[in-house]
C-alpha cells in the first residue's frame, strides 16, 4: 500500500485522529491502541524500521503533559508516518513499550526514559542509558534547569577521594543562542546577558 | 675529547670515564624523556591527538610515542575529550590505577573547563577530580599545541625535586615509627 494516506489508515484504525504535519503524514493513537497499531502498520501497511523513539514535554501545567512521538519508516514505499500518544497519567507517565515488536525501540525507550522519565511498560530492562542510574531527575523535562542541580557525584568512594561533586554548570550569561537572520557576527551563538563577556559597544 | 657538554664540565683527560652531577637532574632527565601517555580520549579531541602520534607530527620526536592503554604501564594521562560526570568516575579510578610519579595532561576546552559544555551532564574541568599539569587551550587544540604542552612537561618533570619526592615518604614513615616507638 504505497499511498497510505490518513483515509485509509483510518478505515482500518477507528480511534486514529489526523494530525498537524509539515512533511509526513502523522496521526494521534490513544496509548491502549498504541502497540496493535503499530503491529499492524508493519505487518500490513509496510512501516517496517523504528527509526525514532521521542516525547515532547508539553510543560507541567498542560494536560496531558507528555507526548510520545514515533517515526517509522517503509523501506518499500519509502513514506515515513509519525504517530504521536499522549501519556494518561502526567505524574507517572507511562506507554506500552514498542521493544517487542521492533527491537530498535529498546535503547531508544531507555533513552526517552532517562531524559524524560517516561516509563515503558513490558521493556525488557528499562534502565537509564545516558545519565547514571542512581540519577534523581529527567533532564529533559521542561522545569529542570540547563545547568543541572547539585547532586551527590555518581560513586560514594570516588567522591571522597577526590572530594567531588555534581555541581550545577556556571552558565555565563547563557544559554547561547543565535538569532535567525543578521551578518555573520549577529548571528553567532552568543549569551543574552553580555555582562559576562564582551559588550556589544566593545566589539 | 673536549665535552660539547659544557653544562656537565665534562674533561675526559681530567675526570675519566666519569660525570659528575646531581641526582635530580640524572632521575628527572631520565623521566622526562621516557614519558609513557595514556590517551585518555573521550571526544573529538583525541583525533587530535591520534595526530600527534601519528608520523605526520610524530609525538616521538619527544620519547613519548609508547601510548599504553593500560594505566599500570603509563605515567601521563593526555585527557583529551569532554569529561561526563558518568565518565568522571572511570577517569579517577583509572588515574588512581597509574603508578607514581604521574602528570596529566588537560587537552582542548572541555577537559580544561568543560568548553563548551555548559550543561547538566559535563564535569566542568577534568581538575576537579584529578591534579592537573599542563592545560592546552583549543577546540581542538592543533597537534603542535599539544606537542608544545608536552615539551612544558618535560620542562617541568625536569625541575622537579625527584630525590626529596623519592625519599620523604620513607622518612615520614621513619618519624612515625620513631614517635610510636617512643609513646
Ligand atoms: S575541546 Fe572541542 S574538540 Fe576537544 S573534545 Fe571538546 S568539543 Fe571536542
Amino acid at each position: 500500500m504505497s499511498d497510505a494516506n490518513f483515509a485509509s489508515l483510518k478505515e482500518r484504525f477507528a480511534y486514529l485522529t489526523e494530525r498537524d504535519s509539515a512533511d509526513h503524514l502523522a496521526v494521534n493513537c490513544p496509548a491502549e491502541h498504541l502497540l496493535e497499531c503499530c503491529t499492524a502498520l508493519r505487518d500490513d501497511f509496510g512501516y517496517d524500521l523504528l527509526v525514532d523513539v521521542t516525547a515532547i514535554d508539553w510543560a507541567a501545567e498542560t494536560s496531558p503533559r507528555f507526548t510520545g512521538i514515533y517515526h517509522i519508516l517503509s523501506t518499500t514505499h519509502h513514506a515515513y508516518i509519525r504517530i504521536a500518544s499522549d501519556c494518561v497519567d502526567d505524574a507517572a507517565p507511562s506507554l506500552p513499550s514498542l521493544a517487542g515488536i521492533f527491537p530498535a525501540a529498546n535503547w531508544h525507550e531507555r533513552e526517552t526514559y532517562d531524559m524524560m522519565g517516561i516509563r515503558y511498560e513490558g521493556h525488557p530492562d528499562l534502565k537509564r542509558i545516558l545519565m547514571w542510574e542512581d540519577y534523581p531527575y529527567h533532564p529533559l523535562r521542561k522545569e529542570f534547569p540547563l545547568a543541572g542541580i547539585e547532586v551527590p557525584f555518581p560513586a560514594a568512594d570516588v567522591a571522597e577521594t577526590a572530594n567531588a561533586k555534581v555541581l550545577p554548570a556556571p552558565m555565563m550569561g547563557g544559554p547561547f543562542v543565535s538569532s535567525a537572520d543578521g551578518t555573520m557576527r549577529e548571528i553567532e551563538p552568543q549569551a543574552k546577558d553580555e555582562s559576562w563577556t564582551e559588550k556589544e559597544e566593545n566589539r | 675529547m673536549k665535552s660539547e657538554n659544557t653544562t656537565l664540565g665534562y674533561n675526559s683527560k681530567v675526570e675519566g670515564e666519569v660525570v659528575v652531577t646531581q641526582a635530580d637532574a640524572v632521575i628527572n632527565w631520565i623521566r622526562k624523556h621516557s614519558v609513557w601517555p595514556m590517551p585518555m580520549g573521550l571526544a573529538c579531541c583525541a583525533i587530535e591527538l591520534m595526530a600527534v602520534g601519528a608520523s605526520r607530527f610524530d609525538i616521538s620526536r619527544f620519547g613519548m610515542e609508547v601510548m599504553r592503554f593500560s594505566p599500570r604501564q603509563a605515567d601521563c594521562m593526555i585527557v583529551s575529550g569532554t569529561v561526563t560526570y558518568k565518565m568522571a568516575e572511570v577517569v579517577r579510578r583509572i588515574y588512581e590505577q597509574m603508578a607514581e610519579p604521574k602528570w596529566v595532561v588537560a587537552m582542548g576546552a572541555c577537559a580544561s573547563t568543560g568548553g563548551m559544555y555548559r550543561s547538566y551532564a559535563t564535569l566542568q574541568g577534568v581538575d576537579r577530580i584529578v591534579p592537573v599539569d599542563v592545560y592546552v587551550s583549543g577546540c581542538p587544540p592543533r597537534p603542535e599545541a599539544l606537542l608544545d604542552a608536552m615539551i612544558k612537561l618535560q620542562d617541568k618533570i625536569g625541575r622537579e625535586r625527584s630525590v626529596k619526592n623519592l625519599t620523604a615518604p620513607k622518612a615520614a614513615a621513619a618519624a612515625a615509627a620513631l614517635a610510636e616507638k617512643e609513646a
